[in-house]
């Protein structure tokens, strides 16, 4: 395990609880979550259906509003912000990749890339966005709209559209759930690469240990709660955690 | 297959209630026109047959005009010898003479004429019958009695000093008596009454004394109407119109009726206006909704259905919309019709008792006819396209892609041509049934226009769209705008309609006003104009000796003025105009005598115009034999033939014939002020002259034009209403593509909302979409509105509009509005589009 820097964590949850729902059928997604996302890490969140890793994601990135318990990103407490705030939380602070991409098909690849700053209002870092686009190697594809782009070139895409505004965190929701394995894995290496290189702050949720065994740090959800977690983890350690998951709860 | 189609139906109610409405709408003013017409005319028939139930046989006077022109047949004078005739006809009991003729106008407790819209101004002789309200019958030559009606309308009250236009000018007369009639009715069917004494009567409304206009007979017992009729026609003669009672009452309520027609028209013309526009919509909500669909029709079609029952499930489906839509429409037709006749039967002091609501079987067959073929109509082609899903749809997670326009643009292209053809035929007047053809030729390029619309659509939305390129939202907008062409254009086509018949109305009106100016500028060298603005079927009209005043003032040139006729000419129907003073004419409106003499004109000669000349077979120095509605013919020699202009064309004759005319006096007048003399001097002193004729005022020239144009801008109020519903439909059109394109990218709403967009920008973005969308629809119609009143407006060269002029300033307010509806579409949807939840769109499936 590495040594955890001075500095503030980029995003933090404590004692995060969500409860979706009242009575019968009220269903609790999270239960008492407390987690510190170092700046500069890429952390996976792994976890079966239903373990709550989406929803915990969701509530760190400002999406969903937690029942209990408070959520940082960097030193703002997520918590009571008003939509506006929150708005412009997401513009300046966040970034996102989806699995379903989730591009604009009105726009070329180069407008989609451009959008979270052209929303705000603000201007392109020149010599960023042509290094993350050479990275990306999208270089000839940026004047296509989506629908002429193959499903890893959209999602090249999306994670240039999420770093090209250096955001503290990004967060990855199932990035490679709809790509094949070999794009899947030039996006996961992009990701780490953005980490290990610029020091960027990447959460990424996941169910495949493989996807996982990019991160420098996995953190395991069963049942709403943060059972165990790995640093630098392989693909085959990652596996065997997820079978000793159940055993793991008993445990706790 | 049933039970699925019903239950889809049911999944899309707003969605559908918003198609529905259109139909609701057209349905409602289609059942609305038959309740009102049903209703008022059984109210008039029941009237008249009251009116008329103690009289068995009505004599009048054969017209000695009839027919022709729009005025009302005036009836022969006869004379008291008459009575006598007819009473002596076995079986007679009782013949009473009666006066009543059309022009007894009062000036009310306001000093103005109490104007009528169409029910008559009658002047009768006293014969004691009505019942009396209050005070008594006219017993001297400077008593009247009138209507209750009429009295409260003009605010007059027994005891009062009232002024009465008749066939002569203003004469002053003390009102003894308000009557009414029987079962408590202040008037009948609006008719304004003046009872004086016989003699005045006759002298003031029939024009020579000892005369009668009618003569009421009563039968003895045992002898029926007809029998009666028959002996009295055999008794009179030729010459007379001899009628059972019945029959006079039949008779009687056409007039009312007519009028009915017209606003029965104007009702069905509201109808026609927004069902055409509910096509569009419905069409539109019926291809959305297939589209959705998609991969569920496919499904059906993968487990077995045939095509026969994807087109039923869809045209079931309409079925439904259009008999739902029918049945709203109907209820709130008759409601809106019963509301009508209410109104109708108030209006103007008038009190009609109405007959019994009555909801004729026209009214319902109408109603669903109109409301199912319309919404099945609309449903076929989106049905068709449901039945060509390919069962393999089901299985693929692509939407269908655009199809080509290449075939929709020609087919448009040819149905434009078609529409623009026909058009042209009716304008130029060629063949039968023109109105019909000019109908068809507009509505079938309306149908051309739409379906060239997509094609259009991406260069114009772009380039509208670019106007609100400076924000992102904006950018977005417009983007989203250009995605789905045809949706976005059959959205603007639909407020093409409505904008479009505006324009084309705006743009002939302007023509009209700048060809008006035109003339008047050119050929009418008058400082100043008397005329009255014309409320019903009778012109205002003033006393001709204030012409004769008017000339012996020192600061006046010349003044000359009209009084019109319909006339048989050797036995040719044609109108005719009274001139005083033709030299003072032929100054002021730069008359050019071709040959003969224009300067001055006696009563046994008459002038008219080179080309009618021509078509009447006549020339110089020739015999004509003139028949006017009243009094004997006239044997007129041609003294001057002219050439004619725009303000003066036809027959004119010497206003000492005035006299023999339907409306002996003047309806306009015009002066020429001596050169030095200040004109408002001389209008102050004419205007002096004029007051006991207050029916028409004096104005310069500007006035006399916002005088003339003023009839023309209620034309334009009567169509703006009809503006207003096709829009209201439209905007329901721009609501319903606007939700559902929310409902479509919700998953890309949620993303924007989570790279950042706010609130405000989202719903800025939708309402850009609405504003481009709106603004696409205005301008295809200012531009096909402009380019059909410039194809009415050359067509009507030939009837005096030379000028083409287009309303630029109404243009742009449209374009202006078209922004606002499109704005106002937007509330709904955006604010829904607002209130996505980041999280569900991105988890959306």
């Amino acid at each position: 395990m590495r040594t955890v820097g001075f500095d503030a964590p980029a995003a933090r949850a404590v004692d995060v609880w969500k409860v979706y729902g009242t009575g019968e059928a009220q269903v609790v997604a999270l239960r008492g979550v407390s987690l510190d996302l170092a700046q500069g890490r890429f952390t996976a969140i792994m976890g079966p259906s239903g373990s709550g890793k989406s929803t915990l994601m969701h509530c760190l990135a400002g999406l969903d509003t937690v029942t209990r318990g408070e959520v940082y990103i960097r030193d703002t407490k997520l918590s009571g912000l008003n939509d506006g705030r929150l708005t412009r939380l997401r513009r300046e602070q966040v970034g996102f990749v989806f699995q379903q991409f989730n591009l604009l098909p009105t726009l070329s690849a180069r407008e989609n890339i451009l959008l979270p700053l052209a929303i705000a209002g603000r201007k392109p870092d020149r010599a960023w966005l042509a290094h993350v686009i050479d990275t990306l190697g999208l270089g000839d594809r940026l004047g296509h709209r989506p629908n002429q782009l193959s499903g890893g070139q959209q999602q090249r895409v999306a994670c240039a559209r999420a770093l090209v505004s250096r955001p503290d965190v990004v967060f990855a929701d199932e990035p490679t759930g709809n790509l094949d394995s070999r794009s899947g894995a030039e996006v996961l290496g992009f990701l780490r690469n953005s980490s290990r290189e610029y020091g960027q702050t990447i959460v990424m949720v996941t169910h495949d240990p493989n996807a996982a065994s990019y991160a420098d740090r996995v953190v395991f959800l069963n049942d709403g709660r943060v059972v165990t977690e790995l640093a630098d983890p392989t693909a085959d350690h990652v596996l065997d955690t997820m079978k000793r998951l159940d055993a793991l709860v008993e445990v706790d | 297959m049933l039970r699925a189609t019903l239950k889809s139906l049911l999944q899309r109610k707003l969605r559908l209630m918003l198609s529905g409405m259109a139909v609701v709408l057209g349905v409602m003013f289609v059942s609305g026109a038959f309740v009102l017409t049903d209703t008022l005319s059984r109210s008039f028939d029941s009237l008249f047959s009251t009116v008329y139930s103690n009289v068995d046989v009505e004599v009048t006077g054969a017209p000695k005009v009839a027919g022709g022109g729009d005025g009302m047949p005036v009836p022969v004078n006869m004379p008291a010898s008459a009575v006598a005739t007819v009473e002596a006809v076995p079986g007679v009991a009782t013949a009473h003479g009666m006066v009543m003729a059309d022009g007894a106008r009062v000036i009310g407790a306001d000093g103005k004429v109490v104007s009528s819209a169409g029910p008559p101004r009658l002047g009768v002789n006293w014969t004691g019958t009505d019942p009396l309200r209050e005070g008594n019958g006219p017993r001297t030559d400077t008593e009247i009695a009138v209507n209750a009606g009429l009295a409260r309308t003009a605010g007059l009250h027994v005891g009062d000093q009232v002024g009465v236009l008749t066939l002569e000018p203003r004469r002053t007369f003390t009102l003894v008596g308000i009557f009414g009639y029987a079962g408590g009715q202040d008037s009948l069917g609006g008719a304004q009454v003046v009872a004086f004494t016989e003699p005045v009567a006759q002298q003031l409304m029939l024009g020579e004394p000892g005369v009668y206009s009618s003569i009421d007979v009563t039968a003895d017992s045992g002898v029926s109407q007809a029998q009666l009729r028959d002996r009295i026609a055999g008794a009179v003669g030729a010459g007379y119109t001899v009628k059972t009672g019945e029959q006079a009452a039949l008779d009687s309520s056409a007039g009312p009726k007519q009028f009915l027609d017209f606003f029965n028209k104007i009702l069905l013309g509201f109808a026609g206006v927004a069902l055409f526009v509910g096509v569009f919509l419905i069409v539109n909500t019926f291809s959305i909704i297939v589209a959705q669909r998609t991969r569920e029709l496919a499904l059906l079609r993968a487990v077995g259905a045939s095509r026969r029952q994807m087109i039923g499930s869809v045209l079931l489906e309409a079925l439904a919309v259009g008999f739902a839509a029918s049945v709203v429409g109907l209820g709130a037709g008759v409601g809106i019709g019963a509301l009508l006749a209410r109104v109708f039967s108030n209006m103007g002091g008038n009190s009609l008792p109405l007959a019994g609501v009555g909801v004729p079987l026209a009214a319902v067959v109408g109603a669903f006819a109109v409301g199912l073929l319309v919404t099945l109509v609309a449903a076929a082609i989106p049905a068709l396209r449901a039945s060509r899903v390919a069962p393999v749809a089901a299985m693929s997670e692509a939407a269908t892609p655009d199809r080509p326009l290449t075939r929709l643009t020609i087919v448009g292209a040819s149905v434009f041509a078609v529409g623009a053809t026909l058009l042209g035929i009716g304008l130029s007047g060629v063949g039968d049934a023109t109105l019909w053809t000019i109908l068809g030729g507009v509505l079938v390029s309306f149908i051309g226009v739409a379906l060239l619309t997509p094609a259009i659509a991406r260069p114009v939305v772009g380039a509208i769209g670019r106007l609100f390129s400076w924000s992102v939202p904006g950018k977005l907008g417009r983007l989203n705008s250009g995605r789905n062409p045809r949706r976005t254009a059959i959205t603007a086509a639909a407020l093409m309609v409505g904008i479009a018949l505006i324009t084309g109305v705006t743009t002939v009106l302007t023509s009209a006003t700048a060809s008006l100016t035109k003339i008047l500028d050119n050929q009418v060298q008058a400082d100043l104009i008397i005329s009255g603005e014309q409320a019903g079927p009778r012109p205002p009209t003033f006393d001709p000796a204030v012409i004769d005043k008017i000339a012996a003032l020192p600061g006046v040139e010349s003044v000359a003025a009209g009084s019109f006729d319909e006339a048989l000419i050797d036995g040719k129907h044609d109108g005719v105009v009274a001139v005083i003073d033709l030299g003072a004419l032929t100054r002021i409106t730069s008359l050019k005598p071709t040959q003969g003499v224009m300067s001055t004109l006696g009563p046994d000669g008459a002038v008219l115009d080179a080309d009618t000349a021509r078509e009447a077979g006549v020339s110089l120095g020739q015999q004509v034999t003139m028949q006017f509605s009243r009094g004997g013919p006239h044997q007129l020699t041609i003294t001057g033939i002219y050439a004619a202009n725009d303000a003066i064309a036809g027959w004119m004759v010497s206003s000492a014939l005035a006299t023999d005319f339907a409306i002996p006096q003047p309806v306009q007048g015009f002066i020429k002020v001596r050169d030095g003399t200040p004109v408002a001097d001389v209008r102050t002193q004419v205007a002096a002259f004029l007051a006991d004729s207050p029916e028409v005022s004096v104005g310069d020239r500007s006035e006399f034009l916002a005088q003339q144009t003023g009839q023309l801008d209620s034309v334009l109020d009567m169509i703006q209403i009809l503006l207003a519903l096709a829009i209201l439909i439209a905007v329901l059109g721009i609501v319903n593509t606007l939700a559902l394109s929310v409902l479509e990218r919700t998953r890309e709403l949620g993303l924007l909302r989570a790279v950042g967009l706010r609130r405000g920008q989202t719903m800025r973005m939708v309402t850009v979409e609405a504003v481009v969308i709106s603004v696409f629809g205005a301008l295809l119609g200012v531009v096909v509105g402009a380019g059909l009143g410039t194809a009415v407006v050359r067509a009507l060269n030939s009837e005096g509009i030379t000028e083409l002029a287009l309303p630029w300033a109404q243009m742009s307010t449209y374009l202006g509005l078209a922004a606002l509806v499109g704005v106002l579409a937007a509330v709904l949807p955006a604010v829904r589009a607002a209130r996505v939840n980041v999280l569900t769109a991105i988890a959306y499936e």
